[in-house]
């Protein structure tokens, strides 16, 4: 299991959504491998779930996995609910 | 063996390998991802000087072709041309700088009411970067100009949030989240004059806006594409003849000017690279000491934290904010005929990040008026302080690039101009 988080240059907001989702993952007893990259490199890094916030998730469709677009950054409810669903959506594949 | 030691660890990227490594160890990791850790953050920072090397001489065919073409000095700004560049020099004093800088913003928000603790790490490093360069060209040396450095930077790093911090709570509808990007005096005027202006005005989210635009988010391709036109339109202006004689080797003009630009962007796109596997090890372990010693801290975040409260005014302040800067630029010619400046040109990612910022804080206030007009004051204003910061910053202030974000003009004119005082 991939995810990556995706914002505009790759450095600040991605990071922080990337250690928010590893804290999600753990309370929900997950593995997987969480990085974070801009949008140039996304394109060339296959995951199977791609997170951003809600202004650029739509250049994120088309790569071929899950997309979670987040209204709120910082909300981790926000965060948990929707990680849960792309989850279940993949094991029931 | 001193000599050893002391040489070791003027080495800044072994530097910041060992503030890894401290910062791993803290976190009490195991021998295998302190190693990984450590050996990541000086790779790191050796891509970084990779890059720096690629935008240097995309950046020096751009300065030559602009001289030819108008006689004066042409900056394109951009934070990481102008980091990595500076960082050959003052890698050391900016290492130490941002390690114990991290460290003062941790004990300011502990002990006084500035419990902001500032995560945008590339925002530190950089501002860091700053301080050296403009503490070293003021005269400052060795153990005081690390402790002086720090402190400053510690500050800095506590103060820029709590200014943004009214906004912020206007835009978030909370107050526990900081903001943290240095453009912060940028986007508090935008607000201003959003609320001078915005009276009345909807919000920029009650319109329909094209959304054809938002590839633009792909900071690769904006940088390519207006680096491009800013190319072209000066290889035109020197003529096929110089660049082809000179310059391309004899490759088409054109062609040689769409392969620069793209060069540049792919020299920024390594740079970003490293500066991901710096801070990759040292921001978790700035957060995990600043959650155990801070009680009541507010996180800081980078500035697309609120991007997703308006993706309108995002794209609107863009948009103007860059408009903004092409009439600052057009300013600066008209003025530079009086006296001499040099030619501050529209730099997209200075744009980009803080104009949607901009525009969002504008929004806040001053709906789709104070969006637009906000943004577009913030364009003007990141055109025209970089051409008083660069006389502060010694050699540096000769390159084709400076430091774009309105808050690192802020501080190094002050900076640089107090020092000036004491240096006669």
């Amino acid at each position: 299991m991939k995810i990556l988080v995706c914002c505009g240059s790759g450095l600040g907001s991605s990071f922080m959504i990337q250690m928010n989702i590893e804290k999600v993952l753990k309370e929900l007893n997950i593995e997987a491998e969480v990085d974070h990259s801009d949008l140039s490199s996304a394109m060339g890094m296959k995951s199977d779930i791609y997170v951003g916030t809600r202004d650029i998730a739509s250049e994120l469709t088309n790569l071929g996995g899950q997309v979670i677009s987040l209204n709120n950054m910082i909300d981790k409810k926000e965060l948990k609910e929707k990680l849960t669903e792309a989850l279940t959506k993949i094991s029931s594949k | 063996m001193l000599k050893l030691i002391l040489d070791i660890l003027s080495v800044p990227a072994i530097l910041v390998g060992l503030i890894a490594m401290v910062g791993l160890l803290l976190q009490k990791k195991n021998a295998s991802d302190v190693l990984k850790g450590t050996i990541k953050t000086i790779l790191g920072f050796l891509i970084l000087g990779g890059g720096a090397g690629i935008v240097v001489a995309a950046l020096g065919n751009f300065g030559n072709m602009f001289e030819q073409g108008f006689g004066v000095a042409g900056v394109v700004p951009n934070n990481e041309a102008i980091v990595a560049l500076a960082l050959k020099t003052y890698g050391t004093q900016t290492a130490l700088i941002m390690a114990f800088g991290m460290l003062a913003n941790i004990m300011i928000a502990r002990f006084t009411k500035l419990k902001y603790i500032f995560l945008t790490g590339h925002h530190t490093l950089y501002m860091a970067c700053m301080i050296a360069a403009i503490l070293v060209a003021g005269g400052m040396k060795g153990v005081a100009l690390v402790v002086v450095g720090s402190i400053l930077l510690g500050f800095v790093m506590a103060i820029f949030p709590a200014i943004a911090q009214p906004t912020m709570r206007k835009i978030t509808g909370t107050n526990d989240v900081g903001f943290a990007h240095f453009g912060t005096l940028g986007y508090v005027f935008s607000a201003f004059i959003g609320k001078l202006v915005g009276k009345g005005s909807k919000s920029t989210e009650e319109m329909n806006f094209p959304k054809g635009l938002s590839f633009l988010r792909d900071t690769s391709v904006a940088i390519s594409l207006t680096m491009g036109i800013l190319y072209i339109i000066v290889a035109i202006a020197c003529g096929p003849e110089f660049v082809q004689s000179k310059l391309s080797g004899g490759q088409n003009f054109i062609v040689f000017s769409m392969i620069q630009a793209i060069t540049f962007a792919g020299g920024v796109y390594i740079i970003l690279a490293g500066v991901r596997l710096i801070l990759a090890e040292i921001v978790p372990a700035f957060i995990g000491i600043s959650e155990r010693m801070v009680p009541g801290a507010i996180p800081a975040l980078d500035c697309p934290v609120v991007y997703p409260y308006a993706p309108n005014a995002v794209l609107v302040g863009f948009l103007s904010s860059f408009l903004g800067g092409i009439v600052g630029m057009i300013l600066l010619v008209l003025i530079g005929r009086t006296i001499s400046v040099p030619i501050i040109l529209p730099g997209v990612v200075p744009h980009f990040f803080c104009g949607a910022t901009a525009g969002v804080f504008g929004n806040a206030t001053g709906g789709r008026r104070g969006a637009f007009w906000g943004a577009f004051a913030q364009g003007i204003l990141i055109t025209f302080l970089p051409v008083l910061l660069m006389p502060t910053l010694g050699n540096l202030g000769y390159a084709n690039t400076t430091f774009s974000d309105s808050d690192f003009s802020l501080v190094g004119i002050i900076l640089g101009n107090i020092l000036k005082i004491f240096a006669h």
